[in-house]
């Protein structure tokens, strides 16, 4: 007993000694770190999101820097110190916790929040205060306009119409070559995300002369969607296009191996380029086709996909990963070309852009990444723009469904 | 109605010189304490607009984001369209007129079958708008770009609070608000006095409503982007019920005694334990429950004036003591 009170009082001492030096070392280097803040979705329906396509690369992306020294600012060293909040998916806390950021937290850097929905909320609130918004996760349709609005702003997954006319000019080369028939069935998700692409395929694909046999949308949330797939069964259609959200990109997966529908080409929305996709469904993700994808055979972006399993112990997804990890790049390399802290010359090297990144040069906006990809042999490949250097052959038709595992 | 003795006069005095100073907070602190400010009047106008109904009738309303979302997707529509006042005027009479529809058909639901209504009235009106947007619009999520500042947002709700509680305490001293305390107590005794008890609740209803809605006119600037997943959030009519119930819903300042402490203790939560907010949140809420089962208004009373009855013409006997 006389051992372990002592041993506690030992211990109490030590701890108050590291606080109150990390304290004061805080208190004496005020000036000696970058401070980086971020309100995300830590909880709420906006967190599993969060934590597959953001979190993990902003955690990684701060310990690597550390790990090595710190950013170099002229000719300091500067460590990045950070500051988090928790928005609980809701913008009217993500506006809060921005305020809170610039002027009690006085950051010198706001990383963006996860979802379309809170990108915009904070968007004019980073644009007064002179912060450049870098808004990984966003996908509107109005991203040209709100660059133009807020100069600082960069929206880096661009627009849903690009992504429904990329996946109708792809189908198109498989029409013309004959492959396919001229159905196509069409769902989305009645959210902000799947009304905006199906809006975008709805047109692109009728311009290509694509008769579209099943046009519908399913409740956000819905994940038992076996009726949809009875009606489009019977219809005929070589493809199928779903623009849906993970709940129902999973059950939709499920429930067409369940009932044996098996198009030729199997379109499915944002959830499956996440590895929990080919975790759950395991060989019968062969031959799934959706936005996103990444050439592995790319030495950057297989090095940044193992950094990143050995960092997080799991794999990034195949789309807004990506993309925010060449962004983090990029900020990393604005930063240390300016020399200084100063936000406005930060600001303006992110404008120029000509960053090394896993996307190759790079300027935040740029829209140089897949926009349709496919498993094949357990990786999500990129297919189309086909113009781009590494764009894999399709596999066709899809595969047969295995029996469940 | 004895509008001009000195018992209204000088609470009303009152309160007029405290909202006109609470005008000049904008030059006197930077924008995250307007940020929190915001928060504070417009939860202080939800709670008070909910108690004004709630707390006589003791009808648990799980309502309020309803009004609240129907004020900002008006926003989000007219926006664009119209000045902003007559896009205020809209939204409340747009508020109005479903608060009349849901009181006429369902205020004579009691109890536990209220707040099951109520709470699936949300969820109603959010799918009505998914469903017209997706089917008619085809256009989910309004975008709001208006040049409102946050001190207008802030100035906005200051002076709908100040309305409101003045029309709460002008409905205390009124013939409506004795029905409606008659009502509270007991419903058929307010039959048996010759009260149109339907059509009482129901116009308190509406004027409840009509507030709400305007808070979400409001605050709709601030946002940008709207969606009904955003507008429709019912975890705002549960914070509103829980502040209103610890600050005491049966006095006109009593929800504001639940606002001010919640909201920044909300605000400490957030910004120091991101990682356990939620876990930290119950434990206070249970600490709440055990130590003030009826209320800040309850703790109140129990110490100062235990044989005071609630009274109309004391309910503003300190309006000073407790806004400052």
């Amino acid at each position: 007993m006389q051992i372990s009170a002592k041993l506690r009082f030992a211990t109490i001492a030590a701890a108050t000694t590291a606080v109150m030096s990390t304290a004061t070392l805080f208190g004496a280097n005020a000036q000696e770190t970058y401070r980086i803040g971020y309100a995300i979705s830590k909880t709420g329906p906006g967190a599993p999101g969060a934590a597959t396509s953001t979190i993990p690369n902003y955690e990684m992306w701060v310990k690597e820097i550390n790990d090595a020294g710190g950013l170099k600012v002229g000719d300091k060293q500067l460590p990045i110190e950070v500051v988090e909040y928790d928005d609980r998916s809701s913008s009217e806390e993500a506006v809060r916790a921005i305020e809170r950021l610039i002027n009690q937290d006085k950051v010198d850097f706001i990383l963006s929040p996860w979802g379309t929905g809170i990108n915009l909320a904070v968007a004019p609130i980073l644009d007064r205060a002179g912060y450049a918004h870098l808004a990984g996760t966003a996908v509107t349709d109005k991203a040209p306009q709100l660059s133009q609005r807020w100069k600082n702003s960069y929206w880096l997954l661009g627009t849903g119409e690009q992504y429904a006319v990329g996946l109708a000019e792809f189908l198109k080369g498989l029409k013309d070559e004959g492959k396919i028939n001229d159905k196509v069935a069409m769902i989305a998700v009645a959210d902000g995300f799947g009304i905006e692409l199906s809006k975008a395929g709805r047109e692109a694909l009728e311009d290509r002369d694509f008769d579209l046999v099943y046009d519908k949308t399913y409740p956000l949330g819905s994940q038992d969607l076996a009726t949809i797939v009875n009606d489009i069964k019977s219809l005929g259609a070589d493809t199928f296009v779903a623009f849906s959200y993970p709940p129902g990109t999973l059950g939709l997966t499920e429930q067409s191996r369940v009932l044996g529908f098996n198009p030729k080409v199997f379109y499915a929305g944002v959830g499956t380029a996440f590895p929990l996709y080919k975790n759950r469904f395991g060989d019968n993700a062969e031959g799934v086709v959706s936005l996103g994808g990444a050439s592995e055979d790319d030495p950057k972006i297989a090095d940044y996909i193992k950094r990143h399993i050995a960092f997080a112990e799991r794999e990034p997804d195949r789309w807004a990963s990506i993309v925010n990890w060449a962004t983090l790049q990029s900020l990393q390399q604005a930063i240390e070309r300016a020399g200084t802290t100063d936000r406005v010359a930060i600001n303006a090297e992110l404008a120029k852009g000509g960053f090394d990144t896993i996307l190759g040069t790079y300027k935040p906006g740029d829209q140089t990444f897949w926009q349709v990809g496919q498993w094949q042999d357990g990786k999500f490949v990129g297919l189309a723009p086909t113009s781009m250097e590494g764009a894999a052959e399709l596999v066709f038709p899809k595969p047969e469904w295995k029996a469940a595992q | 109605m004895s509008i001009l003795k000195p018992d209204f006069i000088k609470p009303v005095g009152i309160g007029a010189v405290i909202f006109a100073a609470l005008a000049f907070l904008p030059s006197l602190v930077d924008s995250y304490y307007m940020s929190l400010a915001i928060s504070i009047v417009s939860f202080a106008v939800l709670a008070t607009a909910w108690s004004m109904f709630s707390g006589p009738t003791r009808y648990i309303s799980l309502a309020t984001v309803v009004f609240f979302g129907i004020g900002a997707y008006t926003v989000a529509v007219l926006g664009e369209v119209l000045p902003f006042p007559l896009v205020l005027v809209c939204a409340g009479l747009a508020g109005t007129v479903i608060a009349l529809l849901v009181g006429f058909s369902t205020l004579r639901l009691a109890g536990v079958y209220f707040v099951i209504f109520t709470f699936g009235l949300t969820e109603l009106v959010r799918q009505v708008v998914s469903w017209y947007e997706v089917n008619v619009t085809r256009e989910m999520g309004r975008y709001v770009f208006l040049d409102i500042t946050q001190n207008d947002i802030y100035w906005q709700l200051l002076a709908l609070f100040a309305v409101l509680l003045l029309t709460g305490f002008i409905l205390g001293r009124s013939r409506l608000g004795f029905a409606l305390r008659i009502i509270g107590e007991d419903e058929t005794v307010a039959k048996h006095c010759g009260i149109d008890v339907t059509r009482v609740k129901v116009a308190l209803f509406v004027l409840s409503a009509l507030f709400m809605t305007l808070t979400g006119a409001i605050m709709a600037p601030r946002w940008t982007y709207i969606d009904p997943v955003i507008a429709f959030n019912p975890m705002l009519s549960f914070q509103v019920v829980i502040m209103a119930l610890l600050g005491g819903p049966r006095r006109l300042l009593g929800p504001l005694l639940g606002v001010v402490p919640l909201t920044l203790l909300f605000e400490i939560l957030t910004a120091n334990f991101p990682n356990h907010f939620s876990i930290l949140l119950g434990c206070v809420f249970l600490v709440i429950v055990y130590l003030l089962p009826s209320g800040v208004v309850g703790l109140y009373e129990k110490y100062s004036a235990p044989k005071k009855r609630v009274l109309a013409t004391e309910q503003n006997a300190k309006p000073g003591g407790n806004a400052a």
